[in-house]
């Protein structure tokens, strides 16, 4: 019954938050080329499928997240076990480290554009970036936390050598820890291929802010929905996969 | 001392000599054993009784090579093909939690150079051998304390070891799966005829398992005394021999650790 009440309560929600936002335009509290009302939407979604940019942005953005996330979170991940193994990594890269972790991934933007061109590889370095701390932190904490008795089972059983070391024992007593840090760095991928295609690579970031230079802002909310239906569909899918691959756990 | 000077099985198959151990922390030196020489013949149950800190524990990371010793000599006879002369069952079972129970079982063989089809039948007979091979598919988490460190034994056996190291393998269980597994063990090693190294601080426990029991006391741990207990098997836990045997033990180590 409780969880009835929350859905319903949820739906009666959503339901008022639609309903204000339909009204704000139509009764002319604001003008409605700054805020359509969600009514126009489904039309303006129509259209950019129709016209084939719904489909190409989103291709095109999902290969910049899904590479640029994938080459920050392998560098973080390997990075991050060689860190948490090994004390004398830990401590060549301790200041590097510190010099370069506060720098936000958007103040990469020049160099992004300098080294790589308004390209598809520019956008997918800015998002990698990003990445690439959260994973390294989250890999390295979760190779130092690995329980200790656990590595002296291996050693017991004549495993001894750091590749044994780390793939018998401390990457699978680090996954958990490792995939905590990957879905954060799900989410903060999302922000970054945004605010990388706004430089102009081509993709959903792009795509508003042309439509937003036309006053198109139906096409703008389109993409926006569409940014959090995607990160939706991703978050769940990794929700499902941590939960398989974590099915050991009571 | 060449082989060839004795019969087979006559040299003892764990030959401990001087063993010292002593770390430093803090520029302050301790010594956790002290020249100590044990000789363990083939096949033989030995029991390691002491109160805690005396190094029982120590002796067995030291055979398993988990601690390094700062003196002496261990000489092991095993045979040359063995891949894994020794294992050690740890008090807490230490099961991987990520592996099922056949897996984790199967965990020590993987060294062995075996295709996964064998890994996987020999650590099936293993989990037979311990009684547990209904639950070959569980998780570690699903286990009762006391089935988990059946699997630690089963892990243990599948390695085919020489000699089974236990350090108070059954000290964190009730006592009722205490003496369920203690007679598991027994039948175990009249079964397999391994040699067993067995660290615990039960008296009950040791002259109940042990062909022989040594007393280790003091800090650093030295030899108390080392006493025979020549009673046919199988045992009675409440056989008069046997409760005058642990009196006897008790007032033993008591008379020695006054001494010392």
């Amino acid at each position: 019954m409780t969880s009835f009440r929350s859905v319903a309560l949820a739906a009666a929600g959503l339901a008022a938050f639609l309903a204000l936002w339909e009204a704000a335009p139509r009764l002319d509290l604001v003008n409605p080329a700054f805020l359509p009302p969600p009514s126009s939407l489904p039309a303006a979604f129509a259209r950019e499928i129709s016209g084939g940019a719904w489909p190409r942005a989103v291709a095109e953005s999902l290969s910049h997240y899904v590479v640029g996330l994938g080459a920050g979170a392998g560098a973080g991940i390997a990075l991050g076990l060689l860190s948490g193994m090994f004390r004398w990594f830990e401590s060549l890269t301790a200041w590097v480290v510190r010099l370069l972790r506060p720098i936000p991934g958007l103040a990469w933007v020049p160099f992004a554009i300098i080294w790589f061109g308004v390209q598809p590889s520019a956008a997918v370095f800015i998002i990698a970036i990003g990445v690439f701390w959260i994973v390294f932190f989250a890999t390295q904490g979760a190779v130092r936390g690995v329980d200790r008795d656990l590595v002296e089972v291996a050693q017991a059983f004549g495993f001894r050598g750091p590749f044994a070391r780390l793939t018998k024992i401390l990457l699978p007593a680090a996954t958990p820890g490792i995939l905590v840090g990957l879905r954060t760095a799900l989410g903060q991928a999302w922000m970054a291929v945004v605010a990388a295609e706004i430089f102009g690579v081509p993709g959903i970031g792009a795509r508003m802010m042309q439509a937003s230079s036309l006053l198109s802002t139906d096409i703008v909310v389109v993409y926006m929905l569409t940014m959090a239906g995607l990160y939706g569909l991703f978050d769940t899918g990794f929700v499902a996969l941590q939960g398989w691959l974590l099915r050991w756990r009571a | 001392m060449s082989a060839t000077d004795l019969p087979a099985g006559a040299r003892p198959i764990i030959d401990i000599r001087g063993l010292s151990l002593a770390y430093e922390r803090d520029g302050r030196r301790t010594e956790i054993l002290s020249s100590l020489d044990l000789a363990v013949p083939r096949g033989q149950f030995l029991v390691i009784v002491g109160e805690s800190g005396v190094g029982k524990s120590t002796l067995l990371r030291v055979l398993i090579d988990l601690a390094k010793p700062s003196g002496g000599t261990v000489t092991l006879d095993t045979k040359a093909a063995t891949r894994t002369p020794m294992a050690l069952v740890f008090q807490d079972a230490r099961l991987l939690p990520w592996r099922r129970v056949l897996d984790n079982v199967a965990f020590g063989l993987e060294r062995h150079g075996l295709p996964k089809s064998e890994r996987r039948a020999r650590a099936a007979a293993m989990l037979k051998l311990v009684g547990l091979a209904d639950l070959a598919g569980r998780w570690p988490h699903q286990l009762s304390g006391g089935q988990r460190q059946r699997v630690a034994i089963a892990r243990a056996l599948a390695v085919e070891p020489e000699v089974l190291l236990m350090d108070e393998p059954f000290s964190a269980l009730d006592s009722f799966t205490r003496e369920g597994l203690q007679d598991e063990v027994q039948r175990i090693k009249a079964q397999t005829g391994k040699t067993v190294l067995f660290v615990t601080h039960d008296i009950d426990e040791a002259v109940y398992l042990a062909d022989r029991v040594v007393v280790l006391a003091g800090s650093p741990g030295r030899i108390a005394a080392d006493v025979a207990i020549d009673l046919p098997r199988p045992r009675q836990r409440r056989d008069a021999t046997l409760i005058e045997a642990a009196r006897h033990l008790r007032a033993e180590l008591s008379r020695r650790s006054a001494e010392l």
